[in-house]
């Protein structure tokens, strides 16, 4: 009797440490996962697509944007968060043998146009000065909401630019011009302004390199189709309908987004290799210089698309705020402060160095400061949270975990 | 001059026909009319009526009336703020019956699509180019030639560009293009290479000039086949005449072609689809456009189809044969101001007035007369010969026609007899430098009318600098006057009209015999003054109230004394 309770006790006692050890390990597996879930810092996504050129024969153009739109909204990006900016009518052009529609491939396979739609910028509303104020949010009050670009410093955005350029400048509408030092200041005071997380920079235009060469605010990640020198090319011309219907970059670009999904873990390194120089015949560039993440941790789908992350789990986590982090963070904002003396074009600052020192591995745990309160994991919805207050201090918790997390306690 | 030589006979049959009052040959207006409006077209029609100067030989009467039937094929989706047009100019001889049998199956063709951004007129002429000018002048709302036409019904929008067909058979072996205008204007080099492309992707075979596409530019047949393409070119250029309908559009700035179809004795014949084709084509890219063709060169000279020279390269030539007159006289200039400086250390030692101006009132004086009677002699070359022709008729056997043509060689052949009455109107008291100053005059004169010429008719201008400018830069009344005097009227402007004839046909491989050369030159004469006064070709007044005053300066200061 004594010998069998003492193997119960035993048992029990092998039981209950094999549960432990496989409760510790599955709550270190939560606790990894739900690191995991705030690894890139954004709960809101944005898409700003611009199509600057007019005319019957810049077709490829309109189709280029409306390829990146499709594929954009296909990954989860809502229309009143897409700011579509086209600068003709290519589907109701009297000459387009097929109305109502705009094909990205030959032979009529692919109708990016498709049936819901939503420019929010058409013709000639398309413009450098809508552009701008649309990206540093100076509007008229009287704007309607489809055409704001209401980001806020959690937003990651991606800006996807297409049309006729050269060195340094892009062309809008055949009578004007954006250049580079424009573009790298509207970002800076979107920058400024907390108007963004990080950014996305997209341009298939000649020379396209050059109108990144210039950006000089942090987080900020930029494609282009080719170096400077180089012309972009056109993919290839339908005869039924007169026109070349796409640019080759967007064209693989575009290939490799139907692939994504949702849940694909493709990262940035793969979209830096989308049409080389054999298919493309321009040399298509990258700067990743101003980005604080590693672009191989950097997913697909934080900038295409807006993902939900979701992970259900009956364990209870206990979050630590990282307080080495917040200490750094603390250090960032000082030395903001120190250098707001103005800058020159002439000699600009080396962000790129600033922004890549005094801490590694840095991620931010949404934590209460001071005390660990228990509460169950919860989805974190994006594009539900936007704030008009831009907090310096932000690894503060939404007000929605707040007040889960007081009727928890 | 065929059944019209025998003068009984001709005014016979004259009578006949107007008597008759009925046209040879009409359109048929009212089929035309109801075949369009089953296509689906908007049909309008727009009559008009001429008076020639002198009954032609094609019309052989004075008041030429018919009817011009147009078709509009609206866009489906556009605002009818351009159009295109396809024009089938039909005349007395009805060559060109085939081309209205495309022309009807074009627009039923495109009458199926959706794509137009322009809209499209279909025109059919009566009386060749006179119904496309009473069109043209009626559509744009001016009067340039003096046209009575009613005015239009139907409009649709500015006319970007034109296509003028020509066909007299249903299966071609090739296509023909013309693209010289009225006075010597041309097309956007752009529209001869789209026709060219068409050409090529629709495996036509596509002549210019009648000639076609030298192979192999490597050797020398090449190069030779291009030169005679080119020579053609200057040819037709520079006789201002519309080769064509097309030739009629330019003068409005509208871009237009002729394509004709020939049909010779080639083994490989295509059908009308294949032409119909290429015309869609054609027509198509043109839609496509959103500015009127201006990219691309308005002065140019074609060796082949896929070649050309442009005006920076061939300008350099005439500007040197100009150069030439303007050495001339320079020296003559610095030759009278010597002259003049010797007398006048001569006689400044006797008296002390100065006896310069003295010397230059004789010059002035001299010089006035000659110029007055030489423009005097151009204007009744003008004027006499569409004037006097009923006087003419009345006192010899000849036809109108005849008539004008037989007074322009006769007040030509008069001037050639100026010297000797201008001197009687001069007294003797002319010295030996009058000439030099007499041929000064004459040889800015001749250099300035050139020069404005090559600016706009470069062939022309080019043509005449070429024959005219060693033969007046040699005159000199001292010095073997036969052989001068042979080598002045051999590049007077009749004289190199009449060679530029044989050279024209000697280029086509179609040699002309003397005689046969001769009937050609009185039929060009003819041509060109009904030309100047239906359609507003410049050669005519040009040649008589600018070069051949001109010409006879140089005959007298030739026979100088």
């Amino acid at each position: 009797m004594v010998a069998s309770c003492f193997l119960r006790k035993c048992l029990t006692a092998l039981a209950g440490l094999l549960l432990l050890s496989f409760g510790s390990l599955a709550a270190s597996q939560i606790e990894d996962q739900t690191e995991q879930f705030f690894r890139s810092g954004h709960t809101n996504n944005w898409a700003v697509l611009v199509c600057t050129s007019r005319f019957w024969f810049n077709y490829r153009h309109v189709a280029n944007t409306l390829s990146v739109y499709r594929s954009v909204k296909r990954l989860g990006i809502p229309d009143s968060h897409i700011v579509l900016m086209l600068a003709d009518d290519m589907a109701c052009n009297p000459r387009n043998p097929k109305p109502a529609t705009v094909f990205s491939h030959k032979n009529m396979e692919l109708n990016v146009y498709g049936d819901d739609v939503e420019v929010d910028y058409r013709s000639y509303e398309v413009t450098v000065e809508n552009f701008l104020r649309v990206l540093t949010g100076r509007i008229p009050p009287s704007t309607p909401r489809s055409k704001r670009l209401l980001s806020d410093d959690r937003s990651n955005i991606l800006i996807y630019m297409t049309g006729h350029g050269g060195n340094g400048f892009l062309k809008f509408q055949d009578s004007e011009e954006i250049t580079n030092i424009e573009l790298a200041d509207a970002f800076e005071q979107m920058w400024q302004k907390r108007r963004y997380n990080e950014l996305l920079f997209i341009i298939d235009t000649c020379q396209g390199a050059s109108m990144y060469e210039r950006f000089y605010s942090p987080n900020i990640m930029a494609l282009a189709s080719s170096q400077v020198g180089e012309d972009s090319l056109s993919h290839q011309p339908d005869p039924a309908i007169g026109v070349h219907l796409m640019d080759r970059y967007t064209f693989y670009v575009l290939e490799f987004l139907e692939e994504i999904n949702p849940a694909s873990q493709t990262n940035m390194n793969d979209l830096f290799q989308v049409c080389p120089k054999s298919l493309c015949v321009s040399t298509p560039g990258h700067r990743t210089d101003l980005f604080q993440r590693d672009p191989k941790n950097v997913l697909i789908t934080d900038f295409f698309g807006s993902v939900r992350k979701v992970e259900i789990t009956t364990e209870t986590i206990r979050l630590q705020p990282d307080l080495g982090n917040m200490e750094s963070r603390y250090k960032k904002e000082w030395m903001d402060e120190e250098l707001m003396e103005p800058l020159k074009y002439a000699e600009q600052l080396p962000v790129a160095q600033i922004i890549h020192q005094d801490w590694s591995g840095h991620h931010r745990i949404f934590g209460i400061p001071g005390a660990s309160k228990h509460f169950s994991v919860i989805m974190i919805p994006s594009n539900t949270l936007t704030f008009s207050e831009q907090s310096p201090l932000s690894w503060r918790a939404s007000p929605q975990v707040e007040d889960h997390c007081r009727n928890q306690s | 001059m065929g059944l019209l030589s025998d003068p009984v006979r001709r005014r016979a049959l004259a009578r006949l026909v107007l008597r008759l009052n009925a046209p040879l040959w009409a359109l048929p207006v009212a089929w035309l009319e109801r075949t369009m409006r089953s296509v689906g077209l908007e049909v309008y029609t727009q009559s008009f009526s001429r008076k020639l100067p002198f009954p032609d030989e094609t019309r052989e009467r004075y008041m030429v009336a018919g009817t011009n039937v147009y078709g509009i094929l609206r866009a489906p989706r556009a605002a009818s703020t351009e159009s295109l047009v396809l024009t089938v100019p039909c005349g007395p001889d009805s060559a060109n019956s085939q081309a209205v049998g495309l022309l009807l199956a074009l627009a039923a063709h495109f009458r199926g699509q959706i794509y137009w951004a322009k809209d499209i007129i279909f025109l059919v002429t009566e009386q060749d180019l006179l119904g496309t000018e009473a069109w043209l002048e009626a559509y744009h709302d001016t009067n340039v030639t003096g046209m009575q036409s009613s005015p239009l019904q139907g409009r649709a929008g500015a006319i970007q560009a034109a296509l003028a067909l020509e066909l007299s058979s249903d299966v071609v072996t090739s296509l023909d293009v013309a693209v010289e205008g009225l006075n010597g204007q041309l097309p956007n080099l752009d529209l001869l290479n789209l026709f060219q492309t068409f050409c090529q992707k629709g495996g036509l075979l596509c002549t210019l000039q009648g000639k076609l596409q030298p192979q192999d530019w490597t050797s020398v047949d090449g190069p030779l086949q291009g030169l005679q393409t080119l020579l053609l070119m200057t040819l037709q250029q520079a006789s201002g005449r519309p080769h064509g309908a097309h030739g009629l559009f330019l003068r409005y700035r509208v871009e237009a072609l002729t394509i004709r179809g020939i049909n010779s004795f080639r083994q490989y014949k295509y059908d009308l689809v294949a032409v119909g084709k290429a015309l869609e084509g054609m027509f198509r890219k043109l839609n496509h456009l959103l500015e009127r063709l201006h990219q691309s060169f308005f002065f140019y000279v074609l060796p082949a189809l896929s070649r050309f020279v442009s005006i920076g390269l061939y300008m350099p030539a005439a500007g040197f044969l100009l150069l030439v007159l303007g050495l001339k006289a320079l020296e003559l200039w610095m030759q009278l101001h010597e002259a003049g400086a010797g007398p006048q250390e001569a006689g400044g030692a006797s008296g002390p007035g100065p006896p310069l101006p003295p010397a230059q009132s004789v010059g002035l004086a001299s010089l006035v007369a000659p110029l007055l009677i030489s423009q005097a002699m151009g204007l009744a070359l003008y004027v006499l010969p569409v004037l006097g022709q009923h006087v003419a008729t009345q006192h010899f056997p000849v036809a109108e026609a005849e008539a004008v043509v037989l007074t322009l060689l006769a007040i030509y052949a008069a001037g050639l007899a100026l010297p000797h009455s201008t001197h009687r109107v001069m007294s003797a008291q002319a010295p030996d430098r009058g000439w030099m100053a007499l041929k000064l005059v004459a040889l800015i004169y001749l250099a300035l009318q050139l020069a404005c010429v090559a600016l706009t008719n470069f062939s022309l201008g080019f043509l005449l600098a070429a024959t005219m400018v060693p033969a007046a830069a040699l005159t000199h009344p001292c010095g073997p006057r036969p052989l001068y005097a042979a080598l002045l009227v051999l590049t007077s402007p009749a004289a190199t009209l009449l060679g530029c004839l044989f050279l024209w046909r000697e280029l086509q491989e179609a040699p002309l015999s003397l005689a046969e050369g001769w009937q050609l030159f009185l039929a060009a004469l003819a041509q060109g003054v009904l030309d100047h006064h239906t359609y507003g070709a410049l050669l005519f007044p040009l040649l008589a109230l600018g070069l051949y005053p001109c010409w006879l300066l140089f005959w007298n200061v030739l026979f100088w004394k």
